[in-house]
Parts: C-alpha cells; sequence; structure tokens
C-alpha cells in the first residue's frame, strides 16, 4: 500500500507589512514581502506526522498555486521535509477568486493523483477558510476539516474538530481532503539538512493549459464576485490615554457609563 | 417582493442571535425565507416569524447531526430550488461559511464571506468587509447566480418586525456523499455562563500582561460585572493559561462587540486582526507604548492589578 497526500499551501503578504489594493482592486503583491501562510505550515506538518507513523510508502507534495515568489513558500515546505512540490502558475491567474482557486487546486490535485488532501484552516491573508471545502466539493470526495487531531488508518481519516457548541469527532473513507487548525500541533523548523536537501527536490511547473482550464474560467474575468471599491479604513482619532495614578479604574469607570455601558 | 433565504443558526430550536441580524439584513434585500433544519427546527419558528421571516421551511432529518457540512448544503440546495431567492444569507460561523461555500458552487454562484454590512444595491445585494487586519473596507458584489453572503455577528441590530412565519417542511433528498464524513462522537462545550465569545456586545480580554492562568480569575470577575464574554491573546492562550477556544486573533476568532476591553495586551498585528472592527476600544496596559493605545477610545497606562479590580468594583457600585 501507498499513500499519496497532496499539502495545499499558499504564499500570502506579510500581515506585519502595510497592504494595500492594486489599481485593479486585487492585492497589491508588489509592496509587501511574502511567505509561506503560517496556517499552512501546521498542514504541512500533520502531513509529515501521518508519513512519519505509517508503515506504507507515504509521499507528500506540496502544491500552491500563485506568482514567481511563490517557490519560496514550497522551498520552506519541502525544507521542512515534504517530497516534491507542483507550482501552478500562470499570469492569465491574476485575480482569481475563492471559487476560482479552489478550481485549479482541484485539476493539479486530481493531475497530481492523491488519496489525501491536507490544507490549512484558512490563509492568513484572505481568512476566509473555504477553499478546502470548495475542493472537496469539486473533487467529490468526504471533507474533514478544522481539526485540531488527525489520524490515518485503515484507509480511513479520523480527528477532532472543536467548534463553538461542540467538540466532535470525525470519521471518513480516504479519499478525503483535510484541514487543520493551529492546535493540531507546532510546525517543525527547517534544519540545515533539510534546507540543504530541499535544492534539490523537484518542484514541477504546470500552467492552465496543463491542467485543461480555460483562461476566461478564472482570473479577474473569471471570477463569480468583484470588488467594487476598497477604502483605506480613516485612522482612529486619538482616544484619551490616562496614566493610572489610583483613579484609574474609576476613570474608566467614568468613561464607560457615558458610553452608556454601565 | 423578492425572496431571501436565511440559514437558521439554532441549537434545538434556541435561535442564537446572530441569525435574528441576518432577519434584519435580509428585510433590505426582500422577503426573508429562514432554513431551520435539524432537531427541534419547528420551534425555531415563533422567534423568526417576530423578527420577519414570511415563511420558515423546517427539516427535521438526523442526518444534520451525524454527518459532516454536506446535508445542510442539499438542504439548502432543496431550499433555493423551492424558493428561487435573490440572495442567501449565512452566519459567518466556520461550519456556516463551509456550507454557504459548497451551496454555492452547486447552485454556480459567487460567494462573499465575513461582510458586516449588507445593502440592496442596482446589480444586486452589496456586501461590506473589512479586510487585511481591518485597516481597509471594501464593497463587493456577486455577479454570477445568487448572492450567497456570510455575515458577521454584530453587523446589524436586532429589530423586531411580525410577519407570518409560515412553516412549511422541506423535501431534501441526500445523495452518497451527503454521508461522507461521519460524526462519531459530539461532546458539548461545558457553559461558562457567558455570552458566546464571537456574538458578544461586550468582550474582556486578557494577554501576556495577565501573567498566569489563576489571575484569569480577575479578567473573569470585570466580565461578568459587564454579562460580557471573555477573550484571550494568542500569548496567554500559547503559555496555556486559557482555553484555545477563547482565543482572539488572525488564528483564533474574529470578534466586533460594541465594547472590548483589552487588558496587558500589547496589540500585536495578530491580535489586532481579531479585534479591530470592535465599535468602542479600551486599554488597560502597563506599557505607555504598547501599539494597543493607537487603537483605543479610552486607555489606562497602569498595572492592570489594579485598575482592572477597581474598575469591577465600580461596575459593580453603579449597577447597584
Amino acid at each position: 500500500m501507498s499513500l499519496r497526500i497532496v499539502v495545499t499551501v499558499k504564499y500570502v503578504p506579510d500581515a506585519t507589512g502595510d497592504r494595500h489594493f492594486a489599481d485593479d482592486l486585487t492585492v497589491d503583491r508588489d509592496d509587501v514581502d511574502g511567505l509561506l501562510s503560517e496556517l499552512d505550515e501546521y498542514a504541512v506538518e500533520q502531513a509529515l506526522q501521518i508519513a512519519e507513523s505509517s508503515d506504507d510508502e507515504v509521499e507528500v507534495t506540496v502544491l500552491t498555486v500563485g506568482p514567481e515568489d511563490a517557490k519560496d513558500a514550497l522551498r520552506k515546505a519541502l525544507s521542512m521535509g515534504a517530497d516534491k512540490a507542483i507550482h501552478v502558475e500562470d499570469d492569465d491567474l491574476h485575480g482569481t477568486d475563492a471559487i476560482g482557486t479552489s478550481l485549479v487546486l482541484a485539476k493539479a490535485i486530481e493531475k497530481a493523483g492523491f488519496d489525501l488532501v491536507v490544507s490549512g484552516m484558512a490563509s492568513t491573508d484572505g481568512t476566509a477558510g473555504i477553499v478546502p471545502a470548495l475542493v472537496a466539493e469539486r473533487l467529490g470526495v468526504a471533507q474533514v476539516t478544522l481539526l485540531s487531531e488527525v489520524a490515518v488508518a485503515d484507509g480511513a481519516v479520523s480527528g477532532r474538530r472543536d467548534g463553538d457548541a461542540a467538540s466532535e469527532r470525525l470519521s471518513a473513507a480516504l479519499p478525503a481532503v483535510v484541514s487543520v487548525t493551529d492546535q493540531s500541533g507546532e510546525a517543525r523548523y527547517p534544519s540545515f539538512k533539510g534546507i540543504m536537501a530541499a535544492k534539490k527536490k523537484p518542484v514541477q511547473a504546470w500552467d492552465l493549459s496543463d491542467l485543461g482550464i480555460e483562461a476566461g474560467e478564472v482570473g479577474l474575468e473569471g471570477a463569480w464576485t468583484k470588488v467594487e471599491a476598497a477604502a483605506e479604513r480613516p485612522a482612529r482619532t486619538a482616544g484619551t490615554i490616562v496614566k493610572d495614578e489610583g483613579e484609574g479604574g474609576k476613570q474608566l469607570a467614568e468613561f464607560l457609563a457615558g458610553q452608556k455601558f454601565i | 417582493m423578492a425572496e431571501v433565504l436565511v440559514y437558521v443558526d439554532h441549537v434545538d430550536g434556541a435561535v442564537r442571535k446572530p441569525t435574528l441580524e441576518l432577519l434584519t439584513l435580509a428585510r433590505r434585500l426582500g422577503d426573508p425565507v429562514a432554513v431551520a433544519l435539524g432537531a427541534g427546527a419547528g420551534a425555531t419558528a415563533g422567534v423568526l416569524a417576530e423578527h420577519g421571516a414570511v415563511k420558515v421551511l423546517t427539516d427535521e432529518a438526523a442526518e444534520y447531526a451525524d454527518y459532516l457540512v454536506v446535508p445542510k448544503v442539499e438542504a439548502l440546495q432543496a431550499a433555493v430550488a423551492a424558493v428561487s431567492p435573490v440572495a442567501v444569507l449565512v452566519p459567518s460561523s466556520a461550519e456556516g461559511k463551509e456550507v454557504a461555500a459548497r451551496l454555492a458552487l452547486r447552485i454556480t454562484s459567487g460567494i462573499i464571506t465575513d461582510a458586516i454590512d449588507v445593502e440592496a444595491g442596482e446589480s444586486g445585494p452589496v456586501a461590506t468587509q473589512s479586510v487585511f487586519a481591518a485597516s481597509f473596507t471594501t464593497r463587493s458584489i456577486v455577479t454570477t447566480g445568487v448572492a450567497v453572503i456570510t455575515v458577521k455577528p454584530n453587523s446589524a441590530p436586532v429589530e423586531a418586525a411580525p410577519a407570518a412565519g409560515t412553516v412549511e417542511a422541506l423535501t431534501v433528498t441526500f445523495s452518497a456523499q451527503a454521508t461522507g464524513t461521519k460524526v462519531t462522537g459530539r461532546t458539548p462545550r461545558e457553559s461558562t455562563g457567558r455570552p458566546e465569545l464571537t456574538e458578544a456586545a461586550i468582550v474582556v480580554s486578557g494577554g501576556r500582561g495577565v501573567n498566569g492562568a489563576e489571575n484569569f480569575a480577575v479578567i473573569e470577575a470585570l466580565a461578568d460585572s459587564l454579562g460580557a464574554a471573555v477573550g484571550a491573546s494568542r500569548a496567554a492562550v500559547d503559555a496555556g493559561w486559557y482555553p484555545h477556544s477563547n482565543q482572539v486573533g488572525q488564528t483564533g476568532k474574529s470578534v466586533s462587540p460594541q465594547l472590548y476591553i483589552a487588558s496587558g495586551i500589547s496589540g500585536a498585528i495578530q491580535h489586532r486582526a481579531g479585534m479591530q472592527t470592535s465599535k468602542t476600544i479600551v486599554a488597560i496596559n502597563k506599557d505607555a507604548e504598547a501599539p494597543i493605545f493607537d487603537l483605543v477610545d479610552y486607555g489606562v497606562v497602569g498595572d492592570l492589578f489594579d485598575v482592572v479590580p477597581a474598575l469591577t468594583a465600580e461596575v459593580s457600585t453603579r449597577k447597584g
């Protein structure tokens, strides 16, 4: 038996940078450095742990859809220990929405071949958390998402999903799409050996034609939603700041009472 | 008038507040038709009617509890086919977003998540979102199909608007896919008696400055005096002082209450991403240079162990 795991990862603008929109209201990627989405590191980690704990032969492939620089995200995942990488890059992808992204990911996952897809719970830029569910819908396989614990055994995946009202145990037969939260287990740091080894690992480059996708199905033109306006939030007017000299609590209560919170 | 589907979030028939907020927004777009699923669905009709639902479609099949997400998608799909709505509104919970996304794909419609406002526009509903850690506000429309929009809690007032609320059974035939992911166990979260974090009108949060699990009692006491939910920064959660389910921030929960009180929280971008849209922000921190003070309406530079108990005592006195 062998197990093929595809980990989807995203290259995102660094949240500590000054993020903006470009003139066409897509995310301006030129002014801010990018990096592997932190939440996807947990996905890579869980895939590697599943591989390490399995008696079967397991291959972990990392997949990203993004511009040239997105290779950095793949390199990071490879240096953590993934076996190989796939980079889907095409000028026509510019401005693709979540629905379009799920199409590209699903086509690439099918082409790569898979038993299990592992994703982060959300990207740290868009934060919607819907792409894993969309990919499962596209692939027609089980969705086992938002797991804080995950295990694969006997051709099935199981895990724990912590919701607002309850904590649930889930189980599904493979093939399946899993997403994991930041509670699933801390992601490892790449070792020096891992970083050196990553340089020799294969990174396959695919474009839309390799996946049989028409340009009009993705990009801004193919998006099913449209951003009509984006405005920088006006800076908050400077608030009142007091130093506590024994009366801080009382002063704060006075403010809250004035705002009718008390 | 056009109909608008509203997905009902309820626990055994008790409708949660974000759904009532959705009914307020739905009325701006058309006549709300509510879809309530699972055990107790029929019991939701009364409160939904009081808040504007002209019709309530219900189905109490066991599949909604026994399998993950997909049965709910298929029920909404059946409701869309039955009603032909101009929009589908769903609460922006983690599950709500997954249900909405799969529905959108099935009915060939665009999806907008985490809206903080929805209004009628010339080419359909316009959704406002707050992005990039709330540093930008965008206005978006769905250009293909029916507008599927998930809306964050506290985005609209709950308003009474009595309507017929006629209950109709929704007929759903589940596909093989609906039973793909089995729920093999369920442990209800233990109730703290406090409001749910994402829907609370007031949130009191503690961070690194709280300095220990036992000290969170100080934060909880203030929260209880105000009838608030308790939040925690990632630093406090990672240190094991408070449960992850209470984490506010980019990798935790996003909150947008009327009042947010941050105690011993410096205000890293990770945390700000989860609370910056709060209406009124208050911070208590020893460090006058903490970035959280850039966001506040009112800040106290001081030791939280002096300021918070004093505030709690003052609140209790005033509330008498």
